[in-house]
């Protein structure tokens, strides 16, 4: 697996500098970047995925390894992203979601094998056919997991993925996500303003402050 | 070419096109109208400029009188009908009748303006069923009374009839501007504050609510004071309106009479012009004397009786269109149906049996056309609102003009100069050029009804469905457009029923050749077969109804067991 290099990222608003970030991570680690709200965090990660608003001027490079991302199109960057809500597509059932992700290469059986072994994995194996608006907050979470993982992504990006979980949930999942992208050695980026999930994850913790 | 490129290069035209499409035909339109009204037009022998038409104009007898009848019957309708909307919305907003109504809205507003005058004529004419309901236990009469109604000079019955008609419009795009201007927090600023519904309305809500509904009620003025098809069967013959004036000069079998005719269609759009200008003086002076009532803190207006009028005047807007199709059902099955019963007894289904076989051919282009220009209309709003995701930015006012172009300057003044300049081009009226002309009107009202929806879908299922490896196609084709799929079919069913109901575009672009229901019911209702009438209209009102019905039920049946997806829209 690759490290994730961000070089001399600076993101600017107009003439104002938003925030500027020089790290790598590397496989398997997990680096918190926590700061208020309103100083660009999710910013940051849009600009890392690829879908920073032309309001906004990023300088700096984005690597995976020697790959460089950031002049990429971002579906071709494979950053697996995880948003607070776990954006499960409606009009599609459980099995359709997890099968949106993966690559098309593969007999649609094997394709399929791979899905009821991921859903099997967390329990989940009845759920195949299944709508998700019909699923608990928790299971929506672990599919929207499962959903990234299978698309095969080469780092893990996290935006604030745990504030909208019940507390009592939040702690589960939170641990089984982080042990889940510790085994798949994938660099990970999380935003948070939790302190919590910080701590949880264990790893570097970059503090953004109001430029 | 790469996907990335070609879907690019495809979203990047489609704004482009749709662009085309509604200014090309109006600017050439007027153009080729402009022409013949200074005497150029080589087709027929006019080569020379000269002043002739318009002094020709000059002398018809009673062209006063048509141009005063076009914008009191405009000018009329559309204050009367943005004032039972403002008085229902200020009275009702937060009220379970304003949330009853809301779903009776989409329905109304696809009864073809025909059928709905069609409806209003046979309803409230001496020998309708108004009077046969209240004949003669009521009026004493035991034979129609002698009145002129549809027709009088007067033009109340072709107030009535638009009235009807521009009530739900206006209703239908408030809700929309509603959400937009936040009424309902500043409502609730108002009334916590000690205003009544109505006041707090009219002084909070209005102020930010009529910019968002101005180009909406420019569109009812226009459509008001130039429209053809309501004024032919509910207008005054002797004169007529204007623009039923200029489109009977056009089908003057003497072909010279056709330079008169364009002159009196710049006429047209002229006397539209002055009404919006008008009305827009209007506003300002209103604008002028609120702005000190607005904060003079008084906390009342009258709203008891204002609430009174409102929920009395939209009861007799929906009774009257709901009674008036009523009665067309009812005509389409009597047999011998004589004064002053109230009902036909007994009722037959041979009307419809006798007029089976001359049905065929009208639905069958109805359909043709109508399908032809909604699809047509829907990749190019598709287009247009995929290419705004694409600029992240919505529509800069300028193009909101432009969408509204069609509607805002009189259609028979463009599609006249349409005529002409198919007539000197050698081009052949068809088939093309009618689905073209709907097109034109159907776009408008498709674009409307879709982009709330398609705007407000959250940009982060596009973004989680990048991050997983879809392209912008597969973006499109995968998540967007099946997320979208209900109010896309709504949409899609609007723009039919805009199509189905288009009297002008086929009457005057398939020259005779391309026969709807629409054009059908209209020449049928100047005639006196009520039967055969009644059925053509109703037809024209099932079509788009069943247009509707699918729009509603296809998304539940594919979606049947998505119920994130059904719940959301």
């Amino acid at each position: 697996m690759a490290t994730l290099h961000l070089d001399n990222v600076q993101i600017h608003q107009g003439q104002q500098l938003l925030l500027s970030l020089d790290t790598a991570i590397a496989p398997g680690e997990i680096v918190t970047v926590m700061g208020p709200s309103g100083v660009g965090k999710s910013t940051l990660l849009a600009y890392i995925a690829g879908f920073l608003s032309p309001a906004f001027q990023a300088s700096g490079q984005v690597r995976l390894d020697d790959t460089r991302l950031d002049t990429l199109p971002a579906e071709q960057r494979h950053l697996g992203l995880l948003f607070q809500d776990p954006l499960l597509f409606p009009h599609l059932d459980v099995e359709g979601n997890l099968a949106f992700g993966m690559r098309r290469d593969g007999r649609s059986g094997e394709r399929r094998e791979r899905i009821r072994a991921a859903l099997a994995s967390v329990g989940l194996e009845a759920f195949a056919r299944r709508d998700p608006a019909t699923l608990s907050g928790g299971q929506k979470a672990r599919v929207a997991l499962l959903r990234v993982l299978l698309s095969a992504p080469r780092a893990i990006l996290l935006d604030e993925p745990f504030s909208k979980l019940d507390a009592a949930l939040r702690d589960e999942i939170r641990q089984w996500v982080f042990e889940r992208v510790r085994d798949h050695h994938l660099p990970t980026l999380m935003v948070t303003h939790d302190e919590a999930d910080a701590r949880a994850a264990g790893g570097r913790i970059l503090t953004l402050s109001a430029a | 070419m790469t996907a990335a490129l070609s879907y690019r290069l495809v979203i990047r035209s489609l704004p482009w096109l749709t662009i085309g499409l509604l200014s090309l035909p109006v600017f050439s339109g007027l153009a080729g109208a402009l022409a013949p009204a200074f005497g150029w037009l080589p087709a027929l022998g006019g080569e020379q400029l000269s002043l002739a038409p318009w002094r020709e104009l000059a002398r018809v007898p009673g062209l006063n009188d048509m141009l005063r009848l076009s914008l009191v019957s405009g000018l009329g309708s559309a204050a009367i009908s943005l004032a039972v909307v403002v008085l229902f919305l200020g009275s009702f907003l937060q009220s379970p009748v304003y949330r009853r109504l809301r779903r009776w809205l989409a329905p109304l507003l696809a009864v073809p303006h025909a059928a709905a005058a069609i409806g209003l004529a046979f309803l409230l004419a001496p020998s309708g069923w108004v009077m046969r309901i209240l004949s003669p236990w009521l009026t004493g009469l035991d034979y129609p009374p002698d009145f002129a109604f549809p027709g009088d000079s007067w033009g109340l019955a072709l107030i009535l009839g638009l009235v009807i008609k521009e009530v739900p419009f206006l209703l239908l795009m408030s809700l929309a501007a509603l959400v937009q201007c936040r009424a309902d927090e500043r409502m609730t600023v108002a009334r916590s504050l000690g205003y009544p519904p109505l006041t707090a309305f009219l002084k909070t809500v209005m102020p930010g609510l009529y910019p968002l509904l101005r180009l909406p009620v420019y569109a009812v003025i226009a459509f008001a004071t130039a429209n053809v098809e309501v004024a032919m069967i509910l207008g005054p013959t002797t004169p007529s309106t204007l623009a039923v004036a200029v489109v009977g000069w056009l089908h003057d079998p003497d072909l010279t009479t056709r330079f008169m005719a364009s002159a009196g269609a710049l006429l047209q759009l002229l006397a539209t012009l002055a009404a919006l200008l008008g009305w827009w003086l209007m506003e300002r002076l209103v604008v002028r004397l609120s702005r000190g009532w607005w904060q003079d803190g008084r906390r009342h207006c009258g709203e008891r009786g204002w609430a009174l009028v409102a929920r009395w005047a939209m009861r007799l807007v929906l009774g009257l269109m709901l009674l008036a199709l009523a009665g067309l059902a009812l005509w389409s099955v009597a047999g011998y149906w004589p004064f002053p019963q109230s009902l036909p007894w007994p009722p037959t289904l041979g009307n419809w049996q006798n007029a089976a076989d001359g049905l065929l051919s009208p639905v069958a282009q109805s359909l043709a056309v109508a399908l032809g220009a909604t699809l047509l209309s829907l990749v190019l709003v598709l287009g247009s609102l995929e290419a705004e995701t694409l600029r992240r930015r919505p529509l800069r006012p300028g193009a909101q003009l432009i969408l509204y172009l069609p509607l805002l300057v009189p259609s028979v003044a463009f599609l006249f100069g349409l005529v002409m300049l198919q007539a000197q081009l050698g081009q052949q009226p068809g088939l093309l050029a009618v689905i073209l002309g709907h097109a034109v009107f159907v776009l408008p009202y498709l674009f409307l009804s879709l982009a709330e929806s398609y705007r407000r879908l959250d940009p982060r299922w596009a973004q989680q469905a990048r991050s997983l490896g879809a392209g912008p196609w597969r973006v499109f084709m995968g998540v967007r457009l099946p997320m979208l799929l209900a109010p896309i079919l709504t949409a899609a069913a609007v723009g039919f029923a805009v199509s189905i109901g288009q009297y002008l575009p086929t009457l005057l672009l398939g020259a005779g050749r391309v026969e709807t229901l629409t054009t059908e019911a209209v020449s049928l209702a100047s005639g006196g077969d009520r039967r055969l009438t009644a059925i053509h209209a109703l037809l024209q009102l099932a079509l788009p109804a069943l247009g509707f019905v699918l729009a509603l039920l296809l998304p539940r049946l594919l979606f049947r067991r998505r119920r994130g997806l059904l719940l959301s829209h």
